[in-house]
């Protein structure tokens, strides 16, 4: 591509090694491995990723090494970050 | 069902003002007992207080006295509402628990419950260390608390909204007409109301206008009281039961007896169906200020984290602020004014009236019908505070 | 798999050598504020929000600027951060050299910068404003800056953001705008974004949605959109446009006063033709179609009232589609402090402000969109008026708002308010577009409510504004607390029966996400009063355009340019107070969120 990145690393997405260059958000580099979908939805379990792109929608929740509901469309990627799927609230640990 | 915008051909046999859930309650008890009812409103259904509540229909914080025998009669009433309305209105009989932090509240909670144990509420001692049987993700070291079983939840404004619908073709809704002038005939009785639209005739008016009832009143000639006491609840994102109960500090039981203006916080915190939990009942003598209280937002939020640490990293998304019709000894106003013929009142019911709203409704009806009441009225008579409110100068006009 | 990736095929537009990238990395950790207050709290670092802080900060005054971002800019100048090494980002923007000039001024200045810092209220605090942010990239976490991110910690306030609040003796909202959506059916599937949305990641990620990438909705920033997707390799087949072009012919006196967008647009035009994308006005995306993401959509001619025109549906093969339907001012901040609003002609609400920036609150300013979507030229020259107003009352000295300059800044901001509502008009969502909408579709992304139980809400239980459909459905009261479906659902809840309200501003009292540990941790005992909320202007008529449906090449789009140029030399400048009465706002607009 035209630009020349200083810095290229690898995030995880549910397991699998996505490239990520230095300054990119979570959802950039998700869209650059042509991933669009990283959660699903609390009552449809429809797939969903970013649409707003600036943190307004919050349809691009991941769950970004454990911690559910990040936005991904702000949330710089950095080396070794775990990107999974986000299931729902991302909660369901806390069930009782 | 309810239909909106039918033309009157008929004049109704009452007419509610205020499409809360205590003026639904009012329509669905009248047309059940064979009034034909309108009901008006300035704005939707559930628009004021009953729209900015938390649902909660509670035993556990009332003392020995008449508004928890109106609480007692409408949980009862809630239950057989339950099984009638849509499984919508989200209600759940899930009981609360009320906590203490040490050794001192708890007996004070203790006296508490037994006190109320003689006027029919159950309640259950629950010892600290049990306290995450029922709550798992409670915080460790509470003194003990006190399960209150009767204790339940019904999303407010969709209650409102169905019972509404329930009642049937005889209740009538005129939304978005403002009543600007009340009606009276020979001897002062009531004959109706004037709206922005027109005018309405009807020999009985219920004010179920909620923190507006004082202006209605106004509007009749009287004077009531009715004071907006303002409350704010946070809401979190959506959670799976996280919370099961309505989880409360024992400081709530004396708040809301308080006569203290300043802010006295004790988080309610519970789950919904929907997935956010609630964290509400900061109240606020502020008049009808809605800007937001920071103060009153921390502290809804840190004795909710007290109580649940998890809470902690969830995230608040929302917060609302809503006006508590008060009058001045926290009871309602409920029956028949002797100051104008026709005139009823059904307001003032504070933070409760999502829980009182079917026995007020109940007793509007039999006051309506001559039917039996269930409870003895006397102690929400509303011309009980006299001249000397803070209508002072009305109540003489009105009288 | 690298349709995301924009190709090389001729340099794209960030790789040529002229023009550097001004170092505006954050600085790491949210420097803490001074415990002083400051004498002016500026919100929002977008052009409106840097214009302003540099001219407050060159009269003296000591300015705190916050932003949630950790580069400043705003939407309108996002440029990827300076380690992905685009070597010419200014290429994606106009004014990119106002901006890095402003920038330049900006570090030089005394301006405490707050980057990162995401504001969720303000409120009365005494005699002074207490500006309330949380802190961390998305105002949820590593806002100790330790990188702590592996999730296990349960103390809240630690790596759940952190508390700051700024106190100040004035405040500029610089909040900007956010993108207005009309739903139908097919929008919720991967691959559908935000039209707005595709440029943000553009400019900001240097990726694309797909490779074949329709564009579609209403107004200028579609142009903008589908000519920088095109320049970064994307394939566009078309851009879809809701409204007539020839709509602008109607406002040639505005059009020609603000011969630097004449210029942008033509620009756009250019851009598209030597790409080969067509236009098409007057129609319509009213279907995405895909299982797990976009596969085609059906573009629908539209009538006057933008209702399709059935037997017109045709289908196009994509694999993404940026749509949008203009912007909607940021006003819920100053909302919560009291600051009374207009209709714009476009139906959205804006702040009501006075010549010189000032909102109807003493001591609160506000400048750009928030005051009504108008571009970047606007908020830079309403952030200048705007910081030059805030001096001259913070300091006593009304004769900084006499000056030359500020008239002619004064002039500047009439020409370009002007010219913004012409577009808002022209660009005005039709009452018909809720005939896209089948039962079934989701209305509400975030709680998934569909329109059919929006319609039955308030065809049956006695919902007539967006408020108590969001009361009886959940209809915005998720995440994103319905900045994305307020439009819609406002316009649904004007089909009750029955006398018609004009829809409110919506109301947020938290203008953002907080965690609990945040709010918690909170050390403050003011409790924040002020006047009661104002009454919104009333709802005026819809002014349908009626000009017919036409597939049009984007020539039209230029040709329309020159036509009003040509047309509009006659005329002098438009009066100022063009730009503060709204008279014919739309039916659908959004709604009051209490």
């Amino acid at each position: 591509m035209g630009a020349a990145p200083r810095a290229a690393f690898e995030i995880t997405f549910d397991g699998r090694p996505v490239p990520a260059l230095s300054g990119q958000s979570v959802a950039a580099a998700l869209w650059a491995a042509g991933i669009l979908a990283w959660r699903t939805t609390r009552v449809g379990g429809r797939p969903r990723g970013a649409f707003c792109g600036i943190g307004q929608c919050h349809d691009c929740l991941a769950t970004v090494n454990g911690r559910p509901n990040r936005r991904a469309c702000l949330v710089p990627a950095r080396p070794g970050d775990a990107v999974t799927t986000q299931e729902g609230h991302g909660r369901a640990g806390l069930d009782t | 069902m309810a239909t909106v915008e039918r033309t009157a051909s008929t004049s109704p046999d009452v007419i509610v003002v205020g499409a809360g859930v205590v003026g639904a309650a009012c329509a669905y008890y009248a047309a059940r007992a064979g009034l034909d009812v309108t009901v008006v409103d300035r704005g939707p259904v559930a628009g004021g207080t009953t729209g900015a509540g938390e649902g909660n229909l509670l035993v556990s914080d009332k003392e020995p006295g008449p508004e928890l025998e109106l609480a007692l009669l409408s949980t009862r009433l809630w239950r057989s509402l339950a099984e009638l309305l849509p499984p919508r209105i989200e209600y759940e009989a899930k009981g609360g628990l009320v906590v203490a932090s040490e050794p001192g509240a708890m007996a004070a909670l203790r006296d508490f419950a037994r006190r109320q144990a003689h006027a029919g509420v159950t309640a259950r001692e629950v010892p600290g260390e049990r306290l995450r049987e029922l709550e798992p993700h409670l915080a460790p070291g509470l003194a003990g608390g006190f399960h209150y079983p009767q204790d339940a939840q019904v999303q407010p404004a969709l209650a409102a909204a169905h019972l509404l619908r329930a009642g049937g073709d005889r209740v009538r809704l005129r939304l978005g007409e403002e009543v600007t002038g009340v009606l009276t005939g020979a001897g002062g009785r009531i004959r109706g109301v004037r709206t922005r639209a027109g005018e309405l005739h009807a020999p009985y008016l219920v004010n179920a206008a909620g923190t507006w009832g004082g202006d209605l009143a106004r509007l009749a000639g009287v004077a009531l009281p009715v004071l907006p006491r303002r409350g704010f609840v946070l809401v979190t994102e959506a959670l799976p039961r996280v919370v099961r109960r309505k989880v409360y500090a024992a400081d709530y039981v004396a708040d809301v007896a308080s006569d203290s203006a300043a802010l006295r916080t004790s988080a309610v915190v519970e789950g919904t169906p929907a997935g956010p939990v609630l964290i509400g009942a900061s109240r606020e003598r502020v008049g009808f200020d809605r800007s937001l209280s920071v103060a009153a937002l921390h502290r809804l939020a840190a004795q909710a984290v007290r109580l649940f640490p998890v809470l902690a990293t969830v995230r608040a998304v929302r917060a609302y602020a809503g006006f508590r019709p008060y009058l001045p000894d926290h009871l309602p106003a409920i029956g028949a004014d002797p100051r104008v013929p026709g005139l009823l009142h059904a307001c003032g019911h504070e933070g409760a009236g999502i829980g009182l709203a079917p026995a007020t409704g109940l007793l509007v009806a039999a006051l309506l019908t001559g039917g039996e009441l269930p409870l003895d009225t006397a102690p929400f008579r509303p011309d009980r505070f006299g001249a000397h409110s803070a209508c002072g100068k009305e109540a003489n006009h009105g009288a | 798999m690298p349709d995301s990736t924009p190709e090389a095929e001729g340099p794209g537009p960030w790789c040529t050598t002229d023009g550097p990238t001004p170092d505006t990395h954050g600085p790491g950790p949210a420097p803490a504020p001074p415990a002083e207050p400051c004498d002016l709290a500026v919100i929002g670092a977008g052009p409106a929000g840097l214009a302003g802080a540099v001219a407050a900060s060159g009269l003296g005054l000591s300015v705190t600027l916050l932003d949630g971002a950790d580069r400043p800019g705003g939407q309108f100048h996002r440029h990827p951060d300076p380690a992905l090494g685009a070597a010419r980002p200014g290429a994606l923007h106009h004014d990119w050299s106002v901006f890095t000039g402003l920038y330049h001024r900006l570090t030089s200045s005394a301006v405490t910068r707050l980057t990162g810092h995401h504001v969720w209220t303000v409120v009365r605090d005494g005699d002074l404003w207490a500006v309330h942010a949380v802190t961390g990239p998305d105002g949820d976490g590593d806002g100790d800056g330790d990188g702590d991110r592996d999730g296990d910690s349960d103390d809240g306030a630690g790596d759940g953001g952190r508390p700051v609040c700024v106190r100040a003796r004035a405040v500029l909202f610089a909040t900007g705008s956010h993108e207005r959506h009309l739903p139908f059916p097919g929008w919720t599937l991967p691959g559908v974004v935000a039209a707005g949305g595709a440029q943000a990641m553009l400019k900001s990620g240097l990726v694309l949605p797909g490779r074949r990438v329709v564009v579609a909705g209403s107004g200028p920033l579609l142009l903008a959109v589908a000519s920088a997707l095109a320049a970064a390799g994307a394939r566009v087949p078309v851009v879809v446009e809701a409204s007539a072009y020839r709509a602008y012919a109607r406002v040639p006196r505005a059009l020609l006063a603000a011969p630097h967008k004449l210029v942008e647009g033509a620009a756009h035009g250019a851009a598209l033709l030597r790409h080969r994308v067509p236009l098409r006005t007057r129609s319509a995306v009213t279907r995405a179609h895909g299982t797990d993401r976009v596969e085609a959509v059906t573009v629908s001619r539209l009538d006057r009232h933008w209702r399709p025109v059935p037997g017109t549906g045709r289908r196009i093969a994509c694999d993404a589609l940026a749509v949008g339907h203009g912007l909607v001012p940021q006003v819920e901040l100053a909302l919560g402090l009291g600051c009374a609003t207009r209709r714009t002609p476009d139906g959205t609400y804006a702040l009501v402000l006075d010549g010189v920036q000032a909102t109807t609150v003493p001591g609160v300013f506000a400048a750009g969109e928030t005051g009504g979507v108008g571009g970047a030229q606007l908020a830079y020259t309403e952030g200048e008026l705007a910081g030059v107003a805030a001096a001259a009352h913070l300091l006593g000295r009304s004769a900084l708002v006499r000056t030359a300059r500020v008239r002619e800044l004064g002039r500047r901001r009439a020409r370009l308010r002007a010219f913004a509502d012409a577009m808002a008009r022209a660009h005005a969502p039709g009452p018909g577009w809720t005939r896209w909408l089948d039962d079934g579709t989701d209305v509400c992304r975030c709680e998934e409510v569909t329109a059919g139980r929006v319609r039955e809400a308030v065809a049956d239980y006695g919902a007539r504004d967006a408020r108590t459909v969001k009361l009886l459905t959940r209809a915005g009261m998720g995440w994103c607390q319905g900045r994305v479906c307020g439009t819609a659902v406002a316009c649904l809840a004007e089909a009750a029966p029955g006398p018609r309200q004009p829809p409110s501003p919506e109301r947020r009292p938290l203008a953002a996400p907080v965690p609990l540990g945040v709010l918690a941790a909170l050390d403050t005992e003011e409790t924040g009063t002020r006047d009661p909320d104002p009454d919104p202007d009333p709802d005026p008529d819809p002014d349908p355009d009626d000009h017919p449906s036409h597939d049009t090449a984007i020539a039209t789009a230029t040709a329309t340019a020159d036509i009003t140029a040509t047309t509009a030399t006659a005329t002098a400048d438009t009066p100022a107070e063009d730009s503060a009465t709204a008279t014919d706002a739309q039916a659908c607009s959004p709604p009051d969120e209490q």
